[in-house]
Parts: C-alpha cells; structure tokens; sequence
C-alpha cells in the first residue's frame, strides 16, 4: 500500500481526492449523498415545524409538535391556548405544505426538463407551460368578470390546468416529427407557443379593464388561503411524479450522452423522452394552477443541488425536492410573517432568485475558465 | 442463407428518409473478427447504414440478420450488449467525471437498481488506460479538449465490452498522433479479442492502412466490398470519388498507400 501516495502525486491530485472519486456516477451507496438527502429531510421537517409557529400569533415549535401529536391521537389539549390548533391545523399547515410540495414540484420538474433538454438553463415553464396556465387562470378570470357563473376558486386553477395541458399537447404537435423530438425544436415550439398566449392574456387584460388587477395579482402567484384541498391535489401529482421519475433517473443519466448514444446503450430515450416531458409538465401543470406563477425555483434549485452533489440525477430528483420545498416554504413564510405587508411570492422568488443565480452563473463561468 | 456464420448479413435492404430514398436493396455479409472500413462521399448514406446496423433505425423493406437472427427480433439490452457505438459528434452539458462517462459504458451490464460490481470498475480501469485517459479520471468533461473528449468517448465504448465496435468517423476530430494510436489499439482489439470493427472513414490513407476489407458506397448502393488491396485502384477512386490518385503497394505490410493528384 505505500505505493497509493505516490500514485496520489503524480496523477497531481490531493490524495484523499483520487482515492475515493468524489462525484462517482453509480457510487449511491457511498455515505456523503445520502448524508446530504437524510440532512435536507431533516432541515425540510424542521422549517415546516418552524414556519407554523410564526406569524401574527407566535406558538413555539414545541407546542406546534404538541399539537400535531395531539391532533394524530384525536385528543385536545388542556395546557394549549384553544385557538392554536385551529390556527395550526386549518390556516398554517395547509399554506405551508403547499408551498413546500410546489416547490419541490417545481425544482423536480426542472432537474428533469434539464435533464431531458439537455439544457442547464431549461425550467419547468421552458415549453410555455406557465404561459399556457397564465392564459387559463385569465379566462377564468374574465369569464367570472363578464359574469359568467363558475365559482372562482374553483374555476381558476381547473381552467389554468387545462390551459397547461393544452399548451404541451400544441407544443408536443408542433415540434415532432417522425418519431423524434429533438430538445432545439422542443423550445424553439415552446418560445412559439408562449408568444401567442402572451398576445392573448394581453387581450384578456385590456377586456378586463379596471380590474386587471385580479388577473395580475394571479399571474404573480400566492399561497394565501389555501386548504387541505389544495395539499391533497398538489401531493396526488406531485409524489407519485417524483417516485415515476426517479425510476427512470438512470436513463437520463445516460441520456446526456446524447440521444443517439444512450439508445446504443440500451435506453429507449425516445420513449423516456415523452413519458417524462409529460410527467414533469402534469407536475408544472398542477403546481402552476395552485400557486400562479413562481419563477426561479425550477431553476435554482437543480442549478444549486447540482454543484453540490454533481449531475447523477438519482440524487439529484430527490434532493431537489426536498431543497425546492425548503427555500420555497422559506420565501413564503417571509412574506407571510416578517414583511409589513405581503409581497407576491412570485416577485419575490425572481427578486432574490435572479440576482443570485447571476451570482452562481458568474462564480461557475469563472471556475471553469482558470 | 442466414446462417449464424455470418456476423451480419443484409437482404435487400432499402431505406429512405421521408420520400428521399438514401440505401435501395442493399446484399451484403460481414463476418467476425474483421475491420471494416466503410467509404464513399459525402452524404453517400454511410452513418444511415451504421444506424441501421445499431437498430436505431428501421429499414423500410429487407431485413437485418445479426448471428442468423432477425436484429429487430433483439432486445435493446442484448444490442446494447453486443454492439457499441463511437459518434464523430460528442458534447456534454453536465459535469460529469471522465470516469463517469466511461462508466456509462457499463449501463447494459448494470441491472436496474443496482450498483455496478468490481468487475464494472475493473473494466472502466482497463478502457481508461487503454485510451491513455487514466489521469484524467476527477476531471469533469466539460472541461476536456476535443481530442481528449474523443478519447473519452472510444474508451467508454470500450468499456462496452462488446463483440461489435461502429465507428462513425471516429477520429475525423483528432490530430494525426492520437488517430494512429487510436486506429492501433483498436487494430490490437481485432486481432487479440476477435472484435469485429465497422468504421466510416472518410479519410482514405488511414482505411487502406488499416482495415481488411472495404465497403464502398455509392448511389445508394455498395458499390464494392473486397479486401483494401482490392478496393484501392485509380479506377475506383476515379468513378466513386472523382479523384485521380496513383496506387502504391507497399510489399511489406501489403496495406495499398494512396497519392492523390492534387493539381
């Protein structure tokens, strides 16, 4: 073994480095990107807990601990302040889980539309998916301003679903041909797409005259009032989206090859292609239509994750998950708890979100180059 | 007809894409253990016929026999275990480790949800030393040049373990010193391991240096299929590439040397 060193300094690396592959593809087993994902669980259930406690009415995580355990073992408290667990339980907690599980959507369906794209700087709205919800939840809008019946609550996001759902299908018809969809023409369709729905929602705002500012305020996307309705529907897409993903996390390792490489490896990618573009835009699609619009989020997130933990997606998907439900719930509670007044969390996600993916960008082009 | 003698044998196989028809009614038979150079211009049709051979492309009529069997009757997993394939174009976005990539050769070997075994890492070792990229191992490939890249790229083909290597202008990237250290070590592959190798080569010196037999395409059609000393003539080269070229035959080695009238 004395041999190990002196190979360690002449292939010029720290010999800690070249001993034990720091970003190995198929190492999972290895202790530190576990690590990394049971830690993220950790700080993922530690916010959630932290974030319910704040607010206008201040409850220590200790009692919101209490009165979770309470509420799984169906009895009341009798040392709790009575209007906590109302509090807790039908305003907080709902807020709170949905702002992590779009967040983790959003981070997953962008590891993935990257992933798939072969394109770093691809999110989950690249093929004009949120364009398409935008132009649903608008017509909602206008039809309940016309006066068209439909209650809102309900109508919005169905519509913004749907507008979604259509958006892929016309991005999906206008860029294949034969059997393959290539990533170029992918955006290219969806840079297409998006350009006609903006025209539209532009005409649906200049209808909706003196109040456009419903429509606005949607586009720039909240968590405000939402139920366990809301939770269940997002987690019903989003869960069974990550776990659909993460069996086909492999494939896509390869698939950065290149799609001509990877189906002589075995890799159907043409198949694992649509299947997942399809996926992550349900998971896009669901997310968008509970909260508007949250920019940066599919971005960051992977960006950020990626650097940390290198490009092997089987610990990436997870990870971005967890990480995207964390900084989203964070944001929010932000402005739910600590600003004067609310800010839309959409704005604020690209408030803080851009400049600091300038910052990474930049850190990570000068990297390179020395 | 089909016998599983043949490595390959093609039937009457045509292709087009969409209404331009590249490869009509194609016959041939390749065998084991040989180097194949596949020649002919430009937009002769030569990476359509290699796609064919790799599956990744159906043939409009005819039908492709690999060991006597139907190749479409294979799965993915048995292709990707028997053929593998070195693109002339490689890039990667993700950071990926060179030995990562090299490890994504093993990808057929792997079942799903398990790890790759030692004999996985012992294989990657082997095709990183034999490309001469063992140093480069933490590097990430986005940070390689082009001919390393290609390096990187033979090596995980390698890594491959496969009866069959396609090479589709494989070295058209690299200087001259790592195309001959490269066309060597795979010569070596042919006759040490029997590897069975079918390479584009659009440069014609380096297929007469070095592979047994040439397939010459033309018109949508082979035009000839014949050892490289029988496939290397002024006649030829003047009627499929419309050169005038004067034909050295080194005794020695008995590969044909080509001296192409430049003026």
């Amino acid at each position: 073994m004395t041999k190990r060193p002196i190979l360690a300094i002449t292939s010029g690396h720290c010999p800690c480095h070249s001993v034990s592959h720091p970003n190995q593809l198929y190492k999972m087993t290895t202790a530190k990107p576990l690590f990394i994902i049971f830690l993220l669980s950790i700080i993922l259930c530690a916010a959630i807990i932290a974030a319910t406690g704040m607010g206008f009415l201040k409850i220590t995580p200790l009692e919101v601990i209490e009165i979770l355990w309470l509420k799984l073992l169906g009895q009341q408290s009798s040392s709790i302040n009575p209007t906590f667990p109302f509090v807790v339980m039908e305003v907080r907690l709902p807020r709170i889980l949905t702002s992590a599980l779009v967040g983790g959507g959003l981070a997953v369906a962008g590891a993935v539309f990257q992933a798939i794209l072969l394109n770093p700087l691809a999110d989950p709205y690249t093929l004009g998916i949120s364009s398409g919800a935008a132009f649903g939840a608008s017509l909602a809008i206008i039809l309940s301003i016309f006066g068209i019946m439909i209650p809102p609550w309900l109508s919005i996001p169905v519509f913004a679903f749907i507008g979604a759902m259509a958006t892929l299908i016309g991005v999906f018809s206008l860029a294949s041909t034969d059997n393959r969809l290539s990533s170029n023409t992918l955006i290219l369709s969806g840079v297409i797409i998006a350009a006609i729905l903006s025209a539209g929602i532009g005409f649906i705002k200049y209808l909706a005259d003196e109040q456009v500012s419903i429509i606005i305020f949607w586009l720039m996307g909240s968590f405000v009032g939402r139920t366990w309705m809301d939770v269940s529907t997002t987690a019903l897409v989003v869960i069974p989206g990550l776990v659909f993903t993460l069996y086909f996390a492999r494939d896509l390792n390869i698939m950065a090859l290149g799609e001509r490489t990877a189906n002589t490896l075995g890799v159907d990618s043409s198949r694992v292609k649509k299947t997942l573009l399809v996926c992550a835009s349900l998971i896009t699609a669901i997310c968008v239509s509970v909260s508007g619009i949250i920019g940066f989020v599919g971005l960051i997130i992977p960006h950020l994750l990626r650097m940390i933990l290198g490009p092997d997606n089987r610990i990436l998907l997870p990870a971005c998950f967890l990480g995207g439900a964390t900084l989203l719930l964070g944001a929010d509670t932000i402005t739910r708890a600590w600003l004067p007044s609310e800010i839309p969390i959409g704005v604020l996600t690209s408030l803080i979100g851009g400049p600091f993916f300038c910052y990474i960008f930049r850190k990570k082009q000068l990297a390179l180059t020395s | 007809m089909n016998s599983p003698e043949y490595l390959f044998s093609i039937r009457n196989l045509s292709f087009s894409y969409r209404s331009t028809r590249v490869l009509e009614n194609i016959n041939i038979e390749l065998h084991r253990g040989k180097f194949y150079g596949l020649i002919g211009g430009n937009g002769s049709g030569k990476s359509t016929l290699l796609e064919l051979l790799m599956a990744t492309l159906q043939p409009d009529s005819g039908t492709l026999y690999y060991k006597g069997q139907a190749l479409h009757l294979y799965s993915r997993q048995e292709l990707a275990s028997s053929l593998a394939l070195v693109p002339q174009h490689f890039s990667m976005d993700f950071e990926y480790s060179v030995s990562d990539v090299v490890l994504m050769g093993r990808h057929p070997h792997i079942p799903r949800f398990s790890s790759p075994a030692s004999h996985d890492f012992e294989a990657v070792d082997i095709a990183m030393a034999t490309m001469d990229i063992s140093h480069l191992k933490n590097r990430p490939v986005i940070a390689l040049s082009g001919g390393e890249l290609q390096r990187v790229v033979m090596a995980r083909a390698l890594a491959q373990e496969t009866e069959v290597l396609i090479l589709d202008e494989a070295t058209s990237n690299l200087d001259i010193q790592h195309t001959i250290s490269i066309m060597k070590v795979i010569r070596q592959r042919v006759l040490d391991k029997g590897l069975t190798v079918i390479a584009a080569i659009h440069d014609l010196n380096l297929a007469a240096a070095f592979c047994d037999n040439c397939l010459v395409l033309k018109e949508k059609n082979i035009y000839a299929n014949a050892p490289v000393k029988d496939i290397f003539t002024p006649e030829l080269l003047r009627e499929v590439f419309s050169v005038d070229a004067q034909i050295e035959h080194s005794t020695k080695s008995g590969h044909p040397k080509i001296q192409f009238t430049y003026q």
